[in-house]
């Protein structure tokens, strides 16, 4: 236990640091005038007005939590069983995996307008949005995993004569369950941000509004706070995928340091 | 031809089978035209040159590829492309990673028709009769490759099919982990007989635990010559220096090498 403590504050401290670095440079830069504070402004003020507008601005990132986890939960349920149809039902696979990268190929913009025809104002079309990012990285390494199972363990369960449904409980999505994380972990860092742009298309609440009207009214370090509540959301989601990942693969050897 | 009667008697009658891949030209023939037999509580093993087709031989047994020609009879039932009349130990020892070594046995026992309860109690039994029930609860990495190969004997042995397939079991361990198992699996297969067919490519192993040694001749594979292995059982280490032990191991070397010679394109 406390060498793995060890381990994680020895894993932190090197980009925390970088960051405050960086974070000093850009400081410096205003300082010095390299910079203008009408081009860009300073972290300082960043947060001086991030705390100034503390309430409205949490009241925003709630609607963008609230709009990101119905998304991200919707894309990840349809990601795992579109990914489960695929492999189970034998040519289907063939015939949907081309439709699925093409609907990737199919820009946020085009599609907005159409669920906000269809579908009005409301969540709904919003949630679809996200969803349509998320479930595709899913999909793709559940298949990838559901697919790749190892070859002895399948000759093997075979030989002692496991039936196809069974051979699928036992050994195929196990093995799935290590890349179904992988997918998780993209579709959580690309939640937050389709959610964002999701807000972009028509709202008054979220962040992504919030930044809209902000940009507009001529107020960077508004528009700057939002990115950085928009960063810490999404690490927080993808610490806590990878901290889910640990407690449900726990037979895997220790040493694979991921 | 051999009648119904004596199909019947037998665990396994795998009467002239032949196995080809492809078709016209390119065509492969894998298995050509084999007839051997496992009694009840005989312990077989069979002995050939790399590439006679050891491996389609046991997918034919198991049931994942039929028979081009010929018929495999198991228990008396005849089972061309049947699965789920064998128990089976591969080469790896093919335990589940996600699964402790007790839910590995439980599972292939499950598979193999025997109920949740029955299958809990009796891993339970065996684990502690072969003192390893302080691995039960344990994930298989953490085991050695001789104990991975000990929960995957065990596994075999527990399932209720009379005939167990050993897929060269014992081919990745060490030279003097291999004499332990060896000695291990006789002690264990003595206390529960089943019929056992052995595939192997050490000699020794097979004179030392078999009754009955059968040498294959490579691509196609057909059998050269059956040796009744003369020793008593439960066998002792001296035998390995016995002169019969001995001239039966010269005798099944050259076959191999003249064997050998006839498939060396390969």
């Amino acid at each position: 236990m406390d060498n793995k403590r060890k381990s994680f504050w020895s894993k932190l401290w090197p980009p925390a640091l970088l960051l405050i670095i960086l974070l000093g440079c850009w400081q410096g830069a205003l300082e010095l005038g390299i910079l203008k504070e009408w081009m860009v402004p300073s972290p300082v003020m960043i947060i001086e007005e991030a705390i100034r507008i503390w309430p409205r601005l949490m009241e925003h990132t709630e609607a963008t939590v609230q709009l990101t986890l119905l998304g991200f939960a919707g894309g990840t349920a349809v990601g795992f069983v579109l990914a489960a149809l695929l492999h189970l039902i034998p040519g289907v696979r063939t015939a949907v995996y081309p439709l699925l990268v093409l609907s990737q190929n199919v820009p946020v913009i085009a599609i907005a307008p159409i669920l906000t025809m269809l579908l009005g104002w409301g969540l709904l079309p919003k949630v679809l949005l996200v969803m349509m990012v998320c479930f595709f990285p899913i999909t793709v390494a559940m298949l990838g995993g559901l697919m790749n199972t190892d070859q002895p363990l399948r000759n093997y369960l075979q030989m002692i004569g496991i039936r196809k449904w069974k051979l699928f409980w036992k050994l195929e999505l196990p093995h799935a369950i290590v890349h179904l994380f992988s997918g998780l972990k993209i579709a959580a860092s690309y939640s937050v941000l389709s959610a964002v742009v999701a807000e972009w298309l028509g709202t008054n609440k979220g962040l992504g509004a919030f930044m809209l009207i902000s940009s507009k009214g001529f107020k960077p370090d508004r528009v700057f706070a939002a990115v950085f509540i928009i960063v810490v959301l999404s690490l927080t989601l993808f610490g806590l995928i990878a901290l889910a990942e640990r407690l449900v693969i726990r037979w895997r050897p220790e040493k694979e340091g991921r | 031809m051999r009648s119904r009667n004596d199909n019947q008697a037998m665990t396994l009658q795998v009467n002239n089978i032949r196995k080809q891949f492809g078709k016209g030209n390119e065509s492969k023939q894998v298995l050509g035209g084999l007839t051997f037999s496992v009694a009840d509580g005989e312990f077989v093993s069979i002995i050939g040159p790399s590439g006679s087709g050891k491996t389609t031989l046991f997918q034919v047994i198991g049931g994942l590829e039929r028979p081009s020609e010929g018929e495999i009879w198991i228990d008396g039932k005849k089972a061309n492309g049947e699965r789920g009349h064998i128990s089976y130990m591969p080469q790896q020892s093919s335990l589940l990673p996600w699964q402790t070594v007790a839910g590995n046995i439980e599972l292939a026992l499950t598979i193999s028709g025997v109920n949740g309860k029955l299958a809990k109690e009796q891993t339970r039994e065996w684990l502690d009769r072969i003192g390893l029930t302080e691995y039960a609860k344990a994930y298989p990495h953490v085991l050695s490759g001789g104990m991975q190969q000990r929960i995957s004997f065990l596994r075999a042995l527990l399932a209720p099919q009379r005939l167990m397939l050993l897929d060269e079991p014992f081919g990745a361990l060490d030279a003097l982990t291999r004499v332990q198992m060896q000695q291990w699996l006789m002690s264990i297969w003595e206390q529960n007989r089943r019929s056992v067919l052995l595939v192997t490519h050490s000699i020794e192993e097979a004179l030392y635990l078999s009754d009955r040694v059968i040498v294959l001749s490579a691509s196609p594979a057909t059998v050269l010559e059956e040796f009744h292995i003369p020793f008593e059982r439960p066998r002792q280490e001296e035998i390995w220096s016995d002169s019969r032990f001995i001239m039966l191991k010269q005798r099944i070397y050259e076959l191999l090498r003249f064997g050998t010679e006839g498939g060396r394109e390969r």
